[in-house]
Formats: C-alpha cells, structure tokens, sequence
C-alpha cells in the first residue's frame, strides 16, 4: 500500500513523523485495522487528518507544506517529461507536432522549474526535499494497467490525465493557501498557483473545453476523474450567493470561482498514480 | 489615477511620488518586471522602498489624456483588509466595464467562438464586480462608488486592440492578486482571493491563445523558476490607471 510508502518518504526527511502521528506501531497498526476493514479510498483521509494533526501549526508546516507541493510537481514534471519524451515531434502520432508539442513542452518546462525551486525553496527553509516517488500515470498503483493504461500513446487520454492534473494542482495550491503563515512562501505559492491555473486553461481547451470550470462537471472527462471537480459546483462565497447576484446564474458563479482541496482529498486523488 | 492635491502623496513615501513622475513610473514598471524574474519578492520590496530620492512632484507634473477635470472627489481605498477588498472591487469594476462594452458590440470578425469566451469572461467579472460590494457590505464596511473609467485609447471595433487590453487586464488581475494575497489578514478573504486569481489566469491563458495560440503562459510573464507575477497595490493602480478616471488614493493600504 502505497500510504506506507508516503510515511516512509516522509520518516526520511522527518524522523519524528511518528512522534507526531503516535508511536510507529500504532500507526502502522492504524492503517492495517483501515485497510482490512474499510474502503481504500478511506485510508488517504484518514492518512490526511494525521498529516494536519502532525504538521498543522508546527513550524514543521511549511516545510511538510512545501513537500507535499513539491511532490504533486514531481507527479506532473515526470508526466509530461515523459509524455515529451514519448511524442518527438509527434512522429509516433501521439502528441500532434507543432502548437501541441510546443505547449506541453512549455508546461513541462514551468513544473521542472517548480521542482528544483520548492527544492530550493525546502532546503533554505532548513527542510529537507521529499525523495521523488515512482510513478504509476496508469492510475495503477504500480500495475502499469489502470485505467489510464494508453495514457502515453493515446493523445485523448494523455489530455484528460494533464487535465486532471492540473486542475488538482490549482485546487492543491488553493487550499494550502491560508495554512501558510511565511508571506515569501505565500506569494510563492500563488506564483506557481496561478501558473497551473494557465496551464489548465491551456490543456481545457485543447481538449475543445471551456478554459474554465462549470459546476463539478470536468468536461466530457473519464469517470475516474469525478473528485478532482467535486465541491467545483460551490455558489456560497463568503456568505455571499454568486449565483443570484445580478447578471449571474449558477453556472456563471460556478466558473467565477474556484475552489480549494483539502490536503487529504488531493493525495486520495494522486494515489493511484503513487507506486 | 493618484489624486494630485492629496497632501499625503505630496509628503508621502518616495515610491509615490516616483509613480507620480510619469517617465519615472516606466523606468520603475520595467525595472519592476525585470525583478519578476527573482520569484517576485524583490518586487514586493519595493514598496517599501526608501532609497529613491526623488524631486517632490508638482501639481503639473503627470500629464494624463485621461485625466477629466471633473474627477475632484478622489475614492480612498481605506485601509486593512477593507482597502484591499476595496482595491480588488476597483480592478473588477474594471474589467468588468471593459468587457461589458466589448460584449455590447463585438469587434468585426469576431468569431462565434470569440463571443462565446468574452461572453463568459464579462459575467464572471460582473459576478466578482458584484461579489465584491456585497462583500464589502456584509463585512460592515462601505464598497467605493462606482469608478469612471476611460476607454478612450481602446478602438471596440478592432479586434487586436480589443484582445491586448484584454490581456493587459487579466496578466495585471493574476499580479495584482498574487501581491496582495500576503497583504490579507483575514484568511476567509485570502481564500476569496485565491478562489478568483486562478480564474483570472484561466482567463489570461485563454485570451493569450486567442492572440497568439501558445503563449498562454509565455516568458513575458512567467519567469525561469515558473512564477506568475505578483505586483503591489501601488504599482497595479500605476499600471491600470490610464483606464481609470476616478482619482484612486491607495495611500492607506497595507504594505
């Protein structure tokens, strides 16, 4: 199971992870009872609440903050990486040549470069960078047959796996965004957050998509994909109903705002795509 | 713009008074966006900067074709976290009476497509415009009146203009509110601005593609370690304020 692996990566660069969470047993111990007992899409929760529990407020939050971003870019530098690796010059007839192989390049270019800047920005907040993990982009644990098994040789799926991506990544930066208590990390991360959000509206519309998202509905995407836009069909904002404002709709205030994920909810959402 | 017989800005900080001095204001922009490219904190230092020494500036000094005689009531932004929400409520009453005036009669050629995505970027800057006063009301505070806006250097019938003030209004959005995000005390309304930021950059990537397919998120705006531009308050209404008639005093907010 791949959360042992994540407590692992994590035991690596913080040796006290346990003292955090409880002792190493009971942890383990924890997540053994879970995983006999209930659905595996429970276990990320439950790993996610004990992450906030250990990291939270603790000077350690930034950095555990900043690891968990710098893995979702690892997940996405290695993806496109990968699929630009796969494609040259589209001569496999899996990325189009021209304005589609120049965009992912350009987006493989920007999470390389947040890579080794969360990197940099880690280790000069006295942290150490969480190891890159193995990659499964299937969405197959390490099966390398899930459901996204064409996903480097179909171009269809390739864009809806970048989409998924990136939308997670704006949603991921979101709601990391009030936990962060250092202003130069702050505006950090919104640099990079707003970035994402160029490139979702890229990779949308070259999937023949609106650049923005209308209700939880991601567009003509793979079902497996439903909970990276659950929670998008929010109107209430601040107490505040955008959807009855005047000239609004609720698709209107829908695509007007979008919406944060919990740390819990994203690493649910990566899971499968972590060996 | 800044209001020329506010006393504050005539003894206030020296970057305003450098801002007020028109060739000044470019020389600072462009060294601004250059800094862009050392993740934007240098940037953010510059507003407080003390290092300028600048000629204090004279009621003549900013010579603006969209300065209207008659804007003598200059809107005070306030201060804390009202004046913030105050500014972001500026940048959305304009963009949203930029689009609302583009959608009003779309330049010639435009395609079904093209109306379809100005159509769309107008109402969710009218839902943010819109969002934003009531915002401001709920929280116990009062929104500012509604601006004046000048669009007299945008030509509504042609196509490039049309699209380049597009683009210079949502680039400027993303910076303005990546900027001010760490300026927010409150976290509810931090998240708010987190909610629209990456609306706005959807929005910038879409009407870059329009203009150019590509550039989406080109190195005219992200820099070598992959970050958007963040901007300050003081230096966005510098940038935004050949479009605004209304005498904006940002003076108070926070820096």
């Amino acid at each position: 199971m791949n959360i042992y692996k994540i407590l692992t990566e994590i035991e690596k660069t913080d040796p006290e992870v346990y003292d955090k969470l409880g002792s190493r047993r009971e942890v383990f111990k924890h997540f053994a009872g879970f995983g006999k007992k209930l659905a595996v899409a429970a276990v990320p929760l439950a790993f996610g609440s004990m992450f906030k529990k250990a990291y939270g407020q603790t000077s350690g939050g930034l950095i555990g903050i900043l690891n968990y971003a710098l893995t979702l870019e690892y997940l996405e530098a290695e993806f496109y990486t990968m699929a630009v690796a796969k494609a040259p010059g589209g001569s496999a007839g899996f990325i189009p040549s021209g304005e589609p192989i120049g965009a992912i390049t350009t987006i493989r270019d920007h999470e390389n470069a947040h890579v080794n800047f969360l990197k940099s920005a880690i280790t000069a907040a006295g942290g150490t960078p969480a190891a890159k993990p193995t990659f499964d982009f299937s969405a197959g644990n390490g099966s390398n047959n899930g459901p996204f098994a064409d996903v480097f040789t179909n171009y269809q799926t390739f864009l809806a796996v970048a989409q998924a991506f990136e939308d997670t990544g704006v949603r991921a930066y979101k709601g990391q965004a009030d936990k962060i208590t250092d202003n130069a990390v702050l505006t950090a991360a919104l640099q990079i957050h707003s970035v994402e959000a160029r490139h979702a509206a890229h990779i949308r519309r070259m999937r023949g998509q609106k650049g923005w998202i209308t209700g939880k509905d991601g567009g003509n995407m793979p079902a497996a994909t439903q909970a990276v836009y659950n929670g998008e069909e929010n109107t209430n904002q601040a107490g505040v109903n955008v959807a009855t404002l005047p000239g609004s709709s609720v698709n209107i205030g829908t695509e007007a705002f979008d919406e944060p994920l919990d740390m819990n909810v994203v690493l649910a959402i990566v899971d499968p795509f972590i060996v | 713009m800044f209001n020329k017989k506010n006393p504050d800005l005539e003894t206030g900080s020296s970057l305003i008074t450098a801002l007020q001095r028109p060739l000044e204001r470019r020389l600072f922009l462009k060294y601004a966006g250059a800094t862009a490219a050392f993740t934007g904190l240098i940037l953010s230092g510059c507003s407080n900067d003390d290092d300028d020494t600048t000629k204090p500036p004279t009621n003549n000094e900013v010579v603006d074709p969209a300065n209207n005689p008659n804007a003598t009531d200059a809107v005070n932004l306030g201060t804390g976290d009202v004046g913030i929400l105050n500014y972001a409520y500026a940048l959305e009453q304009l963009e949203a009476a930029f689009y609302t005036r583009v959608v009003a009669g779309f330049y010639s050629g435009a395609s079904t497509a093209e109306q379809q995505i100005l159509t769309d970027i107008r109402d969710h800057e009218v839902a943010h415009r819109n969002f934003f006063k009531d915002a401001l009301t709920a929280a116990g505070a009062t929104p500012i009146p509604e601006l004046k806006v000048n669009f007299t250097s945008i030509n509504f019938s042609d196509r490039g203009s049309v699209l380049a003030t597009a683009k210079a209004f949502e680039d400027l959005g993303v910076a303005a509110y990546n900027g001010a995000g760490k300026l927010l005390q409150n976290k509810a309304y931090l998240l708010i601005a987190g909610k629209i930021v990456s609306v706005e950059a959807r929005h910038a990537a879409v009407i870059r593609d329009l203009i150019n397919n590509g550039s989406f998120a080109d190195n005219s705006v992200i820099d070598a370690n992959g970050l958007d531009r963040a901007m300050m308050p003081l230096d966005v209404i510098s940038a935004a304020d050949k479009y605004i008639t209304t005498n904006i005093n940002a003076n108070n907010l926070p820096k």
